[in-house]
C-alpha cells in the first residue's frame, strides 16, 4: 500500500512539474496571442513562408513518437516484455530525431531567405511579420530544447530498463518520462496550427 | 495504475484518429472560409490534446481528484492571464 | 496540557546530531533530512537579508542631503536594484516556505519528511546557484545591473550593464522557487498522518499550500519573461521592441503576472503563521477556521487576477485599468476577513504576550497599515497622484516587511525553542522589537509622508524642501536597524548559551509541541493518529496543575 502510494505521489510531482511547463509555453502563447489580434493579415502572410508540408510530417512524426512511448511503458507494465520497452523507446527517440532533422532543414531553409532575427531582409518586412518569426524562432526553439531533453530522458530510460531499475514491478519513473514526452507533443499539437495553418 | 482494458490495437486506434484529426485540421485550413477557421483549428488542437491527455496519459483512469483538476486549472489561468491582457491591448 | 497523538518520543538523538551518512558540515550539507535544508535555508536567507539590509542604509545615508555625493547617481541606481533583488528573490520570497516550511511542514502534518527529500535538496543548491550568479554578475562584465528589480524594457534591452548574467541567477531562483512549490503541495497531499483530514491541518500548512500552489502557476511566467529579455538582447527577436512593433507594455504584463500573486507568494505563509500564534497565545480555538482556510486559496487565486494595477500609469488601456482596480479591492477582503477573525479570537481567550505575540500583534499593526495604503495605490485617482512616489515604497515596506518580515520574526521567536533546544531571553526580545518597531514606523510612516508630498522613488537626490523628512526617516532606519541588531543578537547568543528548552513553552496543541525540543531525526517515534483539529487547549498549565492537586 505504501509502494501505491509513493507511486502516486510521484506521478503528482510529476503532473505539477508539467503544469509549470505548461505555463512556461503560456507566456508565449500569450505573447503570440496579442500580436495575433493586432496583426492578423501580417501573421497569415508570414505564414506562407512555412512548409505546411514539413508541419503535418512533423505532427505525424511527434504522434507516431506518443504512440510508441505509451507502448513501451504498456509493454513493461502490462506485458513484461522489457525487450519491446527498448524497441519501443528507441523508436520514439529516432522519432524525436527525425522531428529535429527535418526542423533543422526549416531553419535552414529561413536562414537562407533572410527570415531570421535581425537580418535585413527581415527588418524590411511590416512588424506584424517581424514578430511572427520572433516568435516562431522563440517558441519552436524553446520546444526543440524540449524534444532535445525528452530524447535524453528516454535514453536513460532504455538504460533503466535494460539494468532492470526499470521493471514490470517498477514503472513509475518511466512512465513519468512518458508524461514528459506527453507533454512535448501536446504542445506540439498546438504549435503547429498557430504557425502553419494560418488561413 | 490499472488502465481499463488498453491494448496494443485500442492504442494504435487513437493514434489512427489523431492522423485523422490532422488531416481534418490541415485541409480545414486549406479552405477559404475565413476567421471561422481559427475557431476549428484551434478546437481540433484541443480534441487531439484530450485523447493524448486521457488515453495516451492515462488520466482516464486517474482516481486522485487533484490530477484530473491540473488541466481544467492550467486552462483556466492562460484564459485568465490571455484574456485580461486582452481588455488592455484590444482596447488602446 | 491537550495532546491529540500517541506520538510519545523516547530520548533519540536531535536531529543536527543524527549524522545520517556523512558528519560534521558535509553531513549537513549532503542531507536530504527536511530539517537541516531547512537549517541551511536559515543561514543563507538570513546572510542575504543582511547583506541586502547593509545596502538599504547606504542608500539612507546617501538621502540625507540633497546634494550628498555619498554615492553616485549610477551607483544608487545599482544599490537599489541589488537591494530589490536580493529582497524579492533571495529573503522574502524564499523566506518563510523555504525555512520553516521545509522544517516543519513534514511535522505538522504528522509526516517523517517531504514528499521529495532529494528534490528538496537540489532545490536548495539551485537557490544557491542563483544567488551566486546574481552576485557575481555585478563583478563580470560590463558593470553592475542598474534596472531596477523589475527589469523594465527598454532599459533592461539598452542598458550596457551585466543585465543578462543577472537576469538568469534570477531565473535560477525561479526554478528553484517552482520545485519548493512541486514539493509542497504533493507533501501536503500525500504525507499527512491517519486523521489528518484537510480542516485538522493547522492553518500555517493552509498559507504554505496555498502559496505553493501560486509558485507553481505563476513563477514559470516569469521565468519565460527573463529569458525573453536575455533572448531579445543576445539575438533581437523583436517581441519587446517599439522598433520591431513589439510593444513594451507587454512586457509589464508579462512581468506582474508573476511578479503581483509574488507578493501573495510572500504573505500568505507568513499569514498562516500568525493563524497558528493567535489561538496558541490566547488560548482558544481560533475564530473562523474555515473561513481563515478558504481566504488563503481566495487570496491566492484573485490575488493573480490585479496585476495591472501596478500599470495603471503606463499607457495600459483605461478598460483594463479600471477592471484592475475594480479586481484590487475584491482581492482585499479576504485579507480583512483574516484580520477580523485574528482578533475575534482574542475576544474571551486568556491572552498571553510573549514574544512571539508580541510579533503577531505588530504584525496586525504594520500590516494594516500597508493594507489601508494599498486601496490609497488601488485607486486610479489617488494613484495617479502616489504612482512612483515614496508612497508606494512606504506601503510595500509596511507590507512586506511589516507583514512578511515581522511573521518571520514571529515564527523564529515561535519555534526557535523547538528547533535548537535552547530557550532565549524573553525581556531582551520584548525590548528589541519596541526598538525594531519605533525605528520601523518612524522611518516608513515617514516615507509615506514624503511620497504623499511629492517625493519621487528611486532618485538619488532631492528638493531641498524634503530635507527634514529625508533625515528623519534616516534616523529612523539606524534605530530599526539597531533594533534588528538586537533582536538576532539575542537569538544568536542563544543559539550558543541558552538555556535547555521544555517541548512546549507555549502550551501548543499542534503536533510539533508534541515531539522532543529539539525533534529528532524521524520526527515522531511513532506516526500518530489524529483525532481532532489543531487548536483544542484546555486550561493553562498552571490551572490544570492546581487542580490535580486538589
Amino acid at each position: 500500500m505504501e509502494e501505491r502510494e509513493k507511486t502516486v505521489g510521484s506521478r503528482i510531482g510529476m503532473w505539477l512539474f508539467l503544469l509549470s511547463e505548461i505555463l512556461i509555453f503560456g507566456g508565449l502563447f500569450l505573447l503570440y496571442a496579442v500580436y495575433r489580434a493586432k496583426h492578423p493579415v501580417d501573421f497569415h502572410n508570414a505564414s506562407l513562408d512555412l512548409s505546411r508540408f514539413d508541419g503535418t510530417l512533423n505532427t505525424a512524426i511527434l504522434l507516431t513518437s506518443s504512440l510508441t512511448a505509451v507502448l513501451a511503458i504498456y509493454s513493461l507494465q502490462e506485458l513484461n516484455k522489457p525487450k519491446r520497452t527498448i524497441l519501443f523507446l528507441a523508436i520514439t527517440i529516432a522519432c524525436g530525431l527525425a522531428f529535429l532533422v527535418v526542423k533543422a532543414f526549416e531553419w535552414g531553409a529561413k536562414f537562407e531567405h533572410g527570415l531570421y532575427p535581425r537580418a535585413a531582409v527581415l527588418l524590411a518586412k511590416p512588424p506584424g511579420e517581424i514578430l511572427y518569426f520572433g516568435l516562431y524562432f522563440t517558441m519552436t526553439g524553446l520546444h526543440a530544447l524540449h524534444v532535445i531533453i525528452g530524447m535524453c530522458l528516454l535514453g536513460v530510460m532504455i538504460g533503466y530498463v535494460r539494468r532492470g531499475k526499470a521493471s514490470h514491478e517498477h514503472t513509475p519513473v518511466l512512465e513519468n518520462v512518458g508524461l514528459y514526452w506527453h507533454l512535448v507533443d501536446i504542445i506540439w499539437i498546438f504549435l503547429f496550427p498557430l504557425f502553419y495553418l494560418i488561413s | 495504475m490499472k488502465t481499463g482494458g488498453m491494448s496494443y490495437p485500442r492504442y494504435i486506434y487513437i493514434w489512427i484518429a489523431l492522423l485523422v484529426l490532422t488531416a481534418i485540421t490541415v485541409t480545414t485550413a486549406g479552405l477559404n472560409i475565413g476567421r471561422i477557421a481559427i475557431v476549428v483549428v484551434l478546437a481540433v488542437a484541443a480534441v487531439k490534446s484530450t485523447l493524448v491527455l486521457l488515453y495516451f496519459m492515462h488520466l482516464r483512469w486517474e482516481k486522485r481528484l487533484i490530477l484530473k483538476l491540473l488541466v481544467p486549472i492550467a486552462i483556466i489561468t492562460l484564459t485568465i492571464f490571455i484574456g485580461l491582457t486582452y481588455t488592455d491591448v484590444l482596447n488602446r | 496540557m491537550a495532546s491529540h497523538s500517541e506520538a510519545r518520543a523516547h530520548e533519540h538523538e536531535a536531529w543536527f546530531l543524527d549524522n545520517g551518512k556523512r558528519p560534521g558540515l558535509r553531513g549537513f550539507l549532503t542531507s536530504t533530512n527536511h530539517k537541516r535544508i531547512g537549517m541551511l535555508y536559515l543561514v543563507a536567507v538570513l546572510t542575504f537579508f543582511g547583506v541586502a539590509v547593509i545596502l538599504g542604509v547606504l542608500m539612507r545615508i546617501q538621502m540625507l542631503s540633497p546634494d550628498s555625493k555619498f554615492v553616485s547617481g549610477q551607483t544608487y541606481n545599482v544599490l537599489f536594484t541589488v537591494h530589490g533583488i536580493m529582497m524579492i528573490f533571495m529573503v522574502v520570497i524564499p523566506g518563510i516556505p523555504t525555512i520553516f516550511g521545509n522544517f516543519f511542514l513534514p511535522i505538522l502534518i504528522g509526516g517523517r519528511d517531504m514528499s521529495f527529500p532529494r528534490l528538496n535538496l537540489f532545490s536548495f543548491y539551485l537557490y544557491l546557484a542563483g544567488a551566486a550568479v546574481v552576485l557575481v554578475s555585478l563583478a563580470l562584465g560590463t558593470g553592475p545591473v542598474d534596472t531596477g528589480w523589475t527589469f523594465y524594457v527598454p532599459y533592461s534591452l539598452n542598458s550596457t550593464v551585466n543585465a543578462p548574467m543577472a537576469v538568469f541567477g534570477v531565473f535560477l531562483l525561479g526554478m528553484s522557487s517552482i520545485l519548493t512549490g512541486i514539493n509542497i503541495v504533493t507533501t501536503t497531499h500525500q504525507m499527512r498522518a491517519p486523521g489528518m483530514t484537510f480542516f485538522r491541518m493547522p492553518l500555517s500548512v493552509w498559507g504554505l499550500y496555498s502559496t505553493a500552489w501560486v509558485q507553481i502557476l505563476a513563477t514559470p511566467v516569469i521565468g519565460i519573461t527573463l529569458l525573453l529579455i536575455i533572448l531579445e538582447r543576445v539575438f533581437g527577436i523583436g517581441v519587446f521592441d517599439s522598433t520591431k512593433g513589439g510593444d513594451p507594455l507587454l512586457y509589464q504584463h508579462l512581468f506582474w503576472i508573476y511578479s503581483h500573486p509574488a507578493v501573495y507568494i510572500m504573505i500568505l505563509p507568513s499569514m498562516g503563521i500568525i493563524s497558528d500564534l493567535f489561538p496558541v497565545f490566547s488560548r482558544k480555538n481560533i475564530f473562523g477556521y474555515k473561513t481563515i482556510a478558504f481566504s488563503s486559496l481566495a487570496i491566492a487565486s484573485v490575488g493573480s487576477l490585479v496585476w495591472g494595477h501596478h500599470m495603471f500609469v503606463s499607457g495600459q488601456s483605461d478598460t483594463a485599468s479600471v477592471l484592475f482596480s475594480l479586481l484590487t479591492f475584491l482581492v482585499a477582503v479576504p485579507s480583512a476577513i483574516k484580520v477580523f477573525n485574528w482578533i475575534a479570537t482574542m475576544y474571551k481567550g486568556s491572552v498571553k504576550v510573549d514574544p512571539p505575540f508580541l510579533y503577531a500583534l505588530g504584525f496586525i499593526a504594520l500590516f494594516s497599515i500597508g493594507g489601508l495604503t494599498g486601496l490609497i495605490l488601488g485607486a486610479l485617482s489617488t494613484d495617479v497622484y502616489t504612482h512612483d512616489t515614496y508612497f508606494v515604497v512606504g506601503h510595500f515596506h509596511y507590507i512586506i516587511f511589516g507583514g512578511m518580515g515581522f511573521g518571520l520574526f514571529a515564527a523564529l521567536h515561535y519555534w526557535f525553542p523547538k528547533m535548537f533546544g535552547k530557550t532565549y531571553d524573553y525581556k531582551f526580545a520584548t525590548v528589541s522589537f519596541f526598538v525594531l518597531f519605533v525605528g520601523f514606523n518612524l522611518f516608513y510612516m515617514t516615507l509615506l509622508i514624503l511620497g504623499w508630498a511629492g517625493m519621487p522613488r528611486r532618485y538619488y537626490s532631492y528638493l531641498p524642501k524634503y530635507t527634514d523628512l529625508q533625515v528623519i526617516a534616516t534616523v529612523g532606519s539606524w534605530i530599526l536597524v539597531v533594533g534588528l541588531g538586537m533582536m538576532f543578537g539575542n537569538l544568536i547568543y542563544a543559539f550558543f548559551k541558552g538555556k535547555k528548552a521544555e517541548a512546549n513553552p507555549w502550551g501548543g496543541a499542534t503536533l510539533e509541541w508534541q515531539i522532543p525540543s529539539p525533534p529528532s531525526a524521524e520526527n515522531f517515534e511513532e506516526i500518530p493518529i489524529i483525532t481532532q483539529g489543531p487548536y483544542v487547549f484546555t486550561k493553562r498549565k498552571t490551572d490544570a496543575e492546581k487542580e490535580k492537586k486538589e
